[in-house]
């Protein structure tokens, strides 16, 4: 049952992801995305909970590895984005 | 703590819904982002309450990430940006690779697993999807960042051989989830590896932005389907909203281009062209001191930025002699194309960055309508989107193309480096006609030249 939840979950995020970003100005375009790609970065939810098993070697040299990449995926993504948008916004005044 | 955690990853999926809608608007756009980080940070330190975890390793791998992911996001110039989001982009898909691989490693099998096959096959396609992704991104680097020719690559039987590896893969995944193989799991990922490799080669640096976008939205595929391994639902979402609005993302991209995503990822676009086609006319030049007496007299003036004007570090100066041409009594203004330069939106961000008033930039299509009226239109470095041959050759590979139509302004410079064809390897007969007049050199130093030459 939990399965088909999670699958139910799935399904539901892509139509929301769909309508989510329909009518954005093309000078958004590379914010919207690096953010984004910030956002998929989330994995590292995932090499933290591989990372810090007690047991498995292996396992857990993938985890740190994951989550390294991870890290930087989330952190340097969040901050150029934000560089990015800080630039647009100087402007408006 | 279970229920502590799962209402919190809640939490969190509201906020990055929140944020990416956020994102698509200019006013809320940096507020939206970063709700989004708050959502991401929430969801971390929740799941570092998970029971069982040892924090050793973890501390050092979030202080290793965020170290470098801080250098790397203070240190890039704004030029640089598309190549660094294809890295940041290629890391969170080999992570996902990673975790999935990772979970495989934990027990050898997946026999105690609530779901063996369904946890299998989850593995295969997050390695299949990670994998594709971290190396398709890092060919796009490559290619963005000049460390490898922009142009496709391509040899007999491409198409051919990506389909072949594609089927293997399938197989060997089959055989893994039947069997729980470890071998058949290391052949999965350096398939997985190989065909992203494959995948990207034969596209054209000239359509990396789209590249880019597309894999964007691999690398929250693979990180929702490295969410059903572990069965987190925080992940299945994240990923997934990437996932689908990168698609969304992607196909407004094709559409600016008036193509369609088979054709940019199948069609071989760049190494077509270019070498049959024949101009009329030849590339006239014109020196700078010629080209300011114009300038001097000139009405109205557009600049037409492209990625020549990142490459140079221009557009402090174009900017600059933006600011005299208007206080010459000219009506200025920036036009941008949709996919100018290597990701959408590129040219905005560096005008932006050297304070361009938001008033003066403009869209391709309000251009347009009022092209015939200007008296000098100045292309910094742009190529593809003025090239006329998109409305007239239809032999042309970029034709249909939307373009911004300098060739109906009454002057038009063309600043370039050298005679060469542009990214995409097309021939521009914008160059060639009557009316436009080539500045050779670097476009920085044209454009100080000019400036120094209205001072002087």
């Amino acid at each position: 049952m939990e399965l088909i939840l999670l699958i139910f979950v799935f399904v539901m995020a892509a139509f929301l992801g769909f309508e989510l970003i329909q009518k954005v100005p093309s000078q958004l375009h590379t914010p919207l995305m690096s953010g984004s790609n910030a956002i998929s970065g989330i994995t590292m939810v995932g090499a933290i909970l591989a990372a810090g098993a007690i047991e498995g070697d292996l396992g857990k040299w993938l985890g740190l590895a994951a989550l390294v990449l991870a890290t930087i995926n989330v952190v340097g993504g969040y901050l150029v984005t934000d560089r990015m948008l800080g630039m647009f916004k100087k402007k408006g005044k | 703590m279970e229920y502590l955690i799962n209402i919190s990853y809640i939490v969190a999926s509201v906020l990055f819904i929140f944020g990416i809608k956020m994102l698509g608007s200019a006013d809320t756009a940096r507020k939206g982002n970063a709700l989004s980080a708050v959502g991401m940070l929430i969801a971390v330190v929740v799941t570092l309450l998970e029971s069982g975890l040892s924090y050793t390793w973890i501390l050092a791998g979030l202080l290793i990430g965020s170290a470098i992911g801080v250098v790397a996001a203070k240190r890039v110039q704004m030029t640089g940006m598309p190549e660094l989001v294809a890295l940041f982009n290629g890391f969170g898909g080999l992570a996902s690779l990673l975790v999935g691989w990772a979970e495989f490693a934990k027990a050898g099998n997946f026999d105690e697993s609530a779901y063996p096959v369904f946890t299998g096959c989850a593995v295969v396609f997050a390695i299949l999807v990670g994998g594709i992704t971290f190396t398709g991104s890092m060919i796009a680097y490559l290619k963005l960042s000049g460390k490898m020719g922009g142009s496709a690559t391509n040899f007999p039987g491409q198409k051919a051989i990506n389909l072949l590896l594609f089927i293997a893969l399938l197989v060997v995944g089959g055989v893994f989830v039947a069997t729980n193989a470890a071998w058949a799991l290391y052949v999965v990922i350096a398939l997985s590896l190989a065909l992203g490799v494959l995948g990207v080669i034969p596209i054209g640096g000239g359509d990396m932005p789209v590249v880019i976008s597309f894999l964007n939205s691999f690398s929250g595929i693979a990180a929702s389907a490295a969410g059903f391994v572990i069965l987190n639902n925080v992940l299945i979402v994240a990923g997934c909203l990437v996932g689908a609005s990168g698609i969304i993302l992607t196909v407004i991209m094709c559409k600016a281009m008036n193509r369609t995503l088979g054709n940019v990822l199948f069609g071989n676009f760049g190494a077509t062209g270019g070498a049959a086609q024949e101009v009329e006319g030849e590339m006239k030049a014109i020196a700078t001191d010629d080209a300011y007496y114009i300038l001097e007299a000139a009405e109205s003036v557009i600049f037409v930025p492209g990625y020549g004007m990142a490459v140079a570090q221009a557009q402090h100066a174009v900017k600059e002699l933006g600011e005299i041409l208007e206080n010459n009594g000219a009506e200025v203004r920036y036009a941008i194309h949709p996919v100018a330069g290597r990701m959408p939106g590129h040219m905005n961000v560096l005008l932006a960055e050297a304070d361009v008033p938001y008033e003066q930039l403009c869209e391709m299509d309000d251009v347009n309508a009022i092209m015939e009226s200007v008296d000098v239109a100045i292309v910094i470095g742009a190529n593809d989107v003025v090239n006329p041959a998109a409305g007239e050759d239809e032999s042309s590979p970029i034709y249909g193309m939307p373009i911004i139509n300098v060739h109906q302004a009454k002057t038009v410079f063309a600043l370039k480096r050298g005679q060469g064809a542009g990214f995409s390897g097309l021939v521009n007969t914008l160059f060639f006609r009557e009316n436009t007049r080539m500045i050779y050199g670097d476009a920085k130093a044209t454009m100080n030249d000019l400036v120094g030459q209205f001072k002087d």
